[in-house]
């Protein structure tokens, strides 16, 4: 009898057990650090405390300050990681991330347009959201092509990836002239939104909606997304609509990407980090990839905004340079030992 | 009758490969689809598996138009291996082959232990169970063909088409995945539709044999019908003798003339 590996269903739930208490962990080292530190003995009062939502004594208030920034850290981390897994299977390519179509570039120009113009934090979300959707529209109607309904469908997404790298370099063309020619006050902001950057991020609830939902409609097409990942085209033959679940990977990846890119601006590296490191630890198939990556990736992001705001205190650093820093050589680690 | 085209055209690139093909593919049958490189084969086998719509005419599958299937029910109707597969990541080829188990659990989240009784049993049946943990991606060409047969098997479909399934099999892999598919037809009824370019083996396991000439014109029969030496040196572009060799009839390509 040759050994055949177990089946994934048993290894899902203790993956899925240990990715949420790393998740815990993660938020309550984020609440315990910082300029004054929570002593882990008071702890459990200030958590209670918080979560009563009278918060008393210094620890609680502290904890309560740093968990809404923790919190928003979380759910743009999950958003960015999650919108990478989708982004991945529905180019058949495991070096795609949320950015690669352009998307963020998009929400990039707009962002930098409202900052130029000296417009409020929300006029600069709002306009950072219509930059990501203008493209993500144009995107859809250039390259439908790849997304077309019904059984017959010919060729990969070549033509998506195509027109998403170009739409791309022409918004950050776009970037690149308005850094130009924006004064010296108002640069330092700019460059900060294009780093990635959660310090004014205030707590929302629309991330953790469209997060969630985003999550739902992954699940439920996990092993859609496997069919695609591995047959492409073919997977029609198993019963996949390879259109429509192209269209939806497409459309709820750049709704994902846009919203994690609006409340932080464009964070690097967890999108792709983030999806390759749970396939390297877990495995590919999305049913455990899924949700191991919006877990891994909102507790990456998380650490590494506490590593941001602390590591050279009272200075804030923006928290994408520390996920490019730790990301890049990670990732090259991991690419070394796939090719030995 | 299990699949029947009618007044089928196909067209690639400008040209038109397949004109008006009336073809009827009764249960139990196997079916070589023989022609040159361009000839409209795998189009022809795409367009029969739903991939691609053809030009003019229909395709019908139970003398149903494919159009008209549910994409699931149709799953469970037929296979299809492609030519070429390129897998972009690390599956191992136990996932592999359970993914091809999806038309009978569209709606569970995981699979059952009869979806992975079915898988290892057609690992086995193509001597392959032995990799059922490796990552599909170091496996060598033959090997990963053979993994994609078995998961051609463990779809379980009554008909099954096949674009070169003994591409990149050493010759005793070619010969027992042959036999593995006539038995298929001759005992379990199955109907097998495949394209090859061995003669010979193509001959030994057929009952018909559809020949492509490229430009449109087209010939459909009986083995003994179509397999004949004039006819198929006509298809190929190339002479060809046939000589019977302890009961089997042996193809041989004459050489080019040296000019």
């Amino acid at each position: 009898m040759h050994p055949v590996p177990p089946p994934l269903r048993q290894r899902a739930t203790p993956i899925i057990a240990f990715l949420l208490w790393a998740a815990l962990a993660s938020l309550l080292v984020a609440g315990m650090s910082g300029s004054i530190a929570v002593a882990p003995s008071d702890l459990p009062d200030a958590v209670a405390q918080v979560l009563r939502g009278r918060p008393e004594s210094l620890a609680a208030s502290l904890l309560e300050l740093r968990a809404g920034r923790a919190l928003m850290a979380f759910v743009t981390g999950g958003a960015l990681a999650l919108a990478g897994v989708m982004m991945q299977a529905l180019l058949r390519n495991p070096l795609a991330d949320p950015y690669v179509l352009g998307i963020s570039a998009g929400a990039s120009v707009g962002a930098l347009f409202a900052l130029l113009l000296m417009c409020a934090a929300a006029t600069v979300d709002g306009a950072a959201m219509g930059g990501a959707v203008t493209v993500a529209l144009l995107l859809y109607l250039l390259a439908r092509r790849d997304m077309r309904s019904g059984a017959a469908v010919e060729g990969g997404t070549s033509m998506l990836l195509l027109t998403g790298v170009i739409m791309s370099s022409a918004s950050m063309a776009l970037v690149t002239l308005m850094l130009s020619i924006a004064p010296e006050g108002r640069l330092r902001n700019m460059v900060f939104w294009m780093i990635g950057d959660l310090a004014g991020a205030p707590l929302r609830i629309l991330p953790w909606l469209v997060l969630g939902a985003a999550l739902a409609y992954a699940l439920r097409n996990a092993r859609a997304m496997n069919l695609l990942a591995l047959h492409a085209e073919a997977a029609a033959t198993l019963g996949v609509r390879v259109g429509a679940v192209r269209k939806g990977l497409f459309f709820v990846s750049a709704v994902l990407t846009a919203s994690a890119v609006t409340s932080a601006g464009a964070i690097g590296f967890v999108g792709l980090i983030v999806p390759h490191a749970c396939r390297f630890a877990f495995g590919p198939d999305h049913r455990v990839l899924v949700p191991a990556a919006v877990l891994g990736g909102g507790s990456l992001l998380v650490l590494c905004d506490t590593v941001a705001r602390t590591v050279v205190a009272p200075t804030q650093l923006p928290v994408g340079a520390i996920t490019a820093l730790i990301g890049a050589p990670v990732f090259l680690y991991q690419l070394h030992r796939l090719h030995k | 009758m299990m699949i029947a085209t009618r007044q089928l055209e196909l067209r690639a690139g400008g040209r038109t490969l397949v004109r008006d093909l009336d073809w009827i593919v009764g249960a139990g049958e196997c079916w070589s689809i023989v022609g040159r490189n361009g000839a409209g084969k795998s189009t022809l086998l795409r367009t029969a598996a739903g991939l691609r719509a053809p030009e003019a005419g229909t395709v019908e599958l139970h003398g149903r138009p494919l159009a008209d299937w549910p994409l699931e029910a149709l799953a469970r109707e037929r296979a299809y291996l492609p030519q070429s597969r390129n897998d972009a990541f690390a599956y191992n080829v136990m996932e592999t082959v359970l993914s091809a188990r999806h038309p009978y659990h569209a709606n569970r989240y995981w699979e059952h232990s009869d979806d992975h009784h079915a898988a290892f049993d057609a690992l086995a049946a193509m001597e392959v169970d032995h990799l059922a943990a490796r990552d599909v991606r170091t496996l060598s060409g033959g090997e990963r063909q053979r993994v994609a047969i078995a998961a051609l098997l463990a779809q379980d479909t009554p008909l099954l088409l096949l674009d070169e399934p003994a591409n990149a099999l050493d010759l005793a892999h070619q010969v027992r995945t042959m036999s593995l598919l006539s038995r298929l037809c001759r005992q379990s009824g199955k109907t097998v539709v495949m394209i090859g370019h061995d003669l010979n083996l193509a001959h030994s396991i057929s009952t018909h044999a559809l020949l492509l000439m490229g430009d449109g014109r087209w010939h459909a029969g009986t083995v003994d019908d179509a397999m004949q030496a004039p006819l198929l040196s006509s298809y190929l572009g190339h002479p060809i003798d046939a000589i019977e060799h302890g009961g089997r009839r042996i193809f041989i390509p004459l050489e080019a003339p040296h000019d």
